[in-house]
This record gives C-alpha cells, sequence and structure tokens, in this order.
C-alpha cells in the first residue's frame, strides 16, 4: 500500500494498521532527510499549509512548521490570541477566509473535542488535527509508537503503561487506539480520580499502583497533570500526587528490569518525572521529539499526495 | 503484449565489464570517486558494477550508495498512482568527489534531473557523471546524456525496455516489451 485511507488526519480512531506502517515506513526516509547536511526537500513547493493554534503550544506548533518547511511548503501561522476570533468570528467564518486566500491544508489546534472533524465537514481543505480538546492528538501517538518501535524494535507485544492525568489527556486516549491498532498491551496508571470510568471498556488495564505498573510494563509514558483542565481538585496536593504517582531515579533501579521512560511534554520536572529520570539514558523524550519532525513530514506529504491538482 | 529478447545473460556480462574498465579507465584507483546508484532499479546495476571492480578488477576503494529521488520528482500530485520512496543510503562524503550516477535505463531524463538536485542535499561534488546500462535515442525531455552507455537502443513511445537481474528476476537480460 502506499496511499492512505483517508483524506484528513482527525484522529487514529479513523486510521487502520496499514495507514499507521505506511506512515512509519514514511517516515523512516524523511528521518533520513533531516540528518543530511541540506535537511530539505522540493516534494511541496506547490502546497500552502495553515497552522491555526486555538489554543498554546510550543513543541507541536513548532513541529509542524519545521516539517512544512523541510517539505517545501508554505507556511501561515495564526494563533487566536492576536486574531478576529476575539472579536466574534465563527471557526467556520475564520477558516474559509484563509482558505480563500489559496490554502490547501490546515494543521489545527482547538479546545473543544471533535473541532477537527466539524471544520474536515464544512471546508475543503485537508485537516490536520494537532490536538482537539481532551480528544485526540493523533501525531503525538504516532511518534510515540514510531519512537517505540525505534527503541524496542517494533510495538506489537509490548507492554506500554500511561501514568498519570488519563481524563484530561489527550495524548492518552490517541495512544491507546494507536497502540491496540498495532498490537501492543496498554494499561493506564494514576488516582482513580484522573482515570475515567469506563476506560476498561476500551480493552485497557487499570491500575492505581504505580510500583506494580512498572513491573509489569515495558514502556512507560508519563503524562503531565494538567491543571488549567481541572475546574476542582482531583487530588489532595502536588506533594502528594508525586508521592504515588512521581517516578524517581531509585524506584527505576529497584525494578527488575530496565523500561523506557516517555514524555509528551512539556514536563513539570520533580511532579510526574524527576530531572535524573528524565535526563536519564532510560529516557527517550528528546528522541521523540526528533522523531515529531518526521513523522508529521510523513503525515503532511502523503495527505498532500491527495490533494488534487 | 509480446517480448523480444535485447541483451542476453552473456552480452550483459561482457556489457558490465566493458562498462567496469571504462570507469577505471577514469577515475583509476577510486581514491576520490564514488559511485551512486539510482533506487529503485539502479541499485541492482551500481552493486554488480561495484562487484566486478572489487572482485575481477581487485579495486579496493569503491565506495557505493544508494540515493531515492522520490521527493525530487517532478510530478507529485500529477501522475495516478502515488509515488513511493525507497532507502537512500549515502554513508560517505559527496564534497568535493567524483560522482558516478548509475540507473539502468536512461528515457526522458527527468529521474537524472530529480537526482542532480536530490545530491546537493549531501554537498558539492566536484563532478557528476552518468552510467546507464540502456540509453533510449530520441526519447529525451532533458538535456541530459550518459557519459557510460552500455547499449543504446531505438525505442518506439508505446515500447518498453525492461532490464531482468539475477537478483529480482533470475536472470540477467534486457527485453524489449510491446505494451
Amino acid at each position: 500500500m502506499s496511499e492512505l485511507s483517508v483524506n484528513h488526519l482527525l484522529g487514529i480512531k479513523y486510521l487502520n494498521k496499514e495507514d499507521i506502517q505506511l506512515i512509519f515506513e514514511t517516515a523512516d526516509h524523511f528521518k533520513e532527510v533531516i540528518n543530511r547536511p541540506i535537511k530539505k526537500v522540493p516534494s511541496l513547493r506547490d502546497i500552502t499549509i495553515a497552522n491555526l493554534f486555538f489554543e498554546n503550544s510550543t513543541r507541536t506548533k513548532l513541529s509542524f512548521e519545521l516539517a512544512e518547511k523541510r517539505l517545501s511548503a508554505d507556511v501561515l501561522n495564526f494563533s487566536s490570541s492576536q486574531s478576529s476570533v476575539k472579536k466574534g468570528e465563527t471557526l467556520i467564518d475564520t477558516v474559509n477566509n484563509i482558505l480563500s486566500m489559496k490554502v490547501d491544508m490546515v494543521v489545527m489546534r482547538h479546545p473543544n473535542p471533535g473541532a477537527g472533524v466539524f471544520l474536515s465537514k464544512h471546508v475543503k481543505a485537508s485537516i490536520i488535527n494537532a490536538g482537539d480538546g481532551a480528544h485526540e492528538h493523533p501525531t503525538q501517538a504516532l511518534l510515540d509508537s514510531y519512537s517505540i518501535r525505534e527503541t524496542l524494535g517494533e510495538v506489537k507485544g509490548k507492554k506500554i503503561v500511561i501514568v498519570g492525568d488519563i481524563l484530561h489527556s489527550r495524548v492518552a486516549l490517541s495512544n491507546i487506539f494507536a497502540l491496540q491498532l498495532q498490537g501492543a498491551q496498554v494499561m493506564v496508571c494514576g488516582p482513580k480520580t484522573l482515570i475515567p470510568k469506563y476506560i476498561d471498556k476500551l480493552g485497557v488495564k487499570v491500575e492505581t499502583d504505580l510500583i506494580k505498573a512498572l513491573n509489569w510494563c515495558d514502556v512507560a509514558n508519563m503524562l503531565r497533570v494538567q491543571n488549567e483542565r481541572m475546574d476542582i481538585n482531583y487530588f489532595p496536593s502536588t506533594r502528594e500526587y508525586t508521592q504515588q504517582f512521581g517516578v524517581h531515579k531509585e524506584l527505576l533501579d529497584s525494578l527488575n528490569k530496565e523500561i523506557v521512560i516517555m514524555h509528551p511534554g512539556p514536563i513539570n520536572r520533580g511532579v510526574e518525572i524527576t530531572s535524573d529520570v528524565a535526563d536519564s539514558k532510560q529516557s527517550i523524550i528528546l528522541n521523540q521529539v526528533q522523531n515529531g519532525v518526521a513523522i508529521r513530514m510523513a503525515v503532511i506529504y502523503l495527505l498532500a499526495s491527495k490533494i488534487k491538482q | 503484449m509480446s517480448q523480444k529478447v535485447l541483451l542476453n545473460a552473456k552480452e550483459v556480462n561482457i556489457i558490465l565489464h566493458r562498462l567496469a574498465c571504462q570507469l577505471i579507465e577514469k577515475h583509476n584507483d577510486f581514491s576520490n570517486t564514488v559511485l551512486i546508484g539510482l533506487q529503485p532499479r539502479g541499485v541492482f546495476l551500481a552493486n554488480r558494477i561495484a562487484k566486478i571492480l572489487r572482485e575481477d578488477y581487485k579495486v579496493k576503494n569503491i565506495q557505493l550508495g544508494h540515493l531515492d529521488i522520490t521527493f525530487y520528482r517532478d510530478d507529485f500530485r500529477r501522475g495516478d498512482k502515488p509515488l513511493e520512496a525507497n532507502k537512500t543510503e549515502i554513508n560517505f562524503i559527496v564534497e568535493d568527489k567524483n560522482v558516478v550516477f548509475i540507473d539502468d535505463v536512461l528515457y526522458t531524463g527527468r529521474s537524472i534531473r530529480s537526482a542532480l538536485t536530490a545530491i546537493q542535499s549531501f554537498g558539492r561534488p566536484k563532478q557528476i557523471e552518468l552510467l546507464t546500462l540502456i540509453d533510449r535515442r530520441f526519447s529525451r525531455h532533458l538535456p541530459i546524456q550518459p557519459d557510460y552507455r552500455g547499449r543504446q537502443v531505438d525505442v518506439i513511445n508505446n515500447e518498453k525496455v525492461k532490464v531482468h537481474w539475477l537478483e529480482n528476476e533470475n536472470e540477467d537480460s534486457v527485453y524489449l516489451i510491446e505494451k
């Protein structure tokens, strides 16, 4: 197969196993490209991409922008804080106005779940979801799986635990879909208040004891506590959270095997993981960031190849 | 669809040795020369030429790489079929080197144009040459000609030249296929 089954990347939910395989194989080629002296290919010279960020982002925005530039696309950047959205313009109007300037693809982050799906039904452009509320963050899940594949050889049959704030995390949901699609076993671990009530219906294991979870897994993906999305207190104090769900060097050393530590960023050092863990050789956090550019180049390239001339 | 044999295994073998000798004549000990097979089909020819140079002519310094041109092609989003990328492997420096591109059939010249752009991502070669097993005459879209050619053939547009290798098709031969 050499073509994606979808015209937009709205979530991992809409992809199949072959799509993920194709994205990974294409990303392998782009990973080689971004390690050349000249890290740029001319493929997307005639494509214009708008990055619409209705919510803050550092890594994802920079990663997408770099991926687009490495592919030679023209790039428009938009953040809602400096725009007419504040004056009351609707999402469809905003995007259609941008598209009338001959834009072919839209990368969007939005606080509302489903914003990407909604947009894809109303505008003529290829949409990439760069995070929609607590719903999905597909490129993050792809780069996480890609990094596991790179470190451990394959994803199939591996045991991955996602630790922390599962309730507010789009990374968790996309990761669960992506990992299961590739035949991995997934566990979630965190305070009961931060684990959605019916998450076991997705076929994931639930564990509230971090030591048990770490002893079970090959890879631990540590999530950030998303204080900005919390309207009530989900745990008594940050200190108590860290004591029960924070990973530190002594804890890792006490395990009977060497596990891989991942984190989608931004890290709250000393809360979900300590600095010595984040900077240890078991951590692949910076590999994740580098792979993010290759994965996003692959996704953009494959979607662009489906845009009719 | 009918096909006829343009070159059989013996003829291919003679031509490969001649091409190898021509390369030695120009590049001596290959100390400042690198060979680059163009993906996907030029790689078989490049591997074979490198093997002959190493084993039959005892040239020690052969540096061989593979270059994929997919992301540099000028027909992205223009064809019916999506383009499929292949692996690029260039584990040496091309800056200031004599580069020899190796491809099986030279037809429109567009692949070579893409390769000329692609190789610049790795540095600025001193010189670039082209070696091709089959040179289809009267079919070029661009002003590109080979420096070393195995056999020149006149082929009309609805015919296709297909090179078979022991490694992928169990025989060394070149066919002319009428579509």
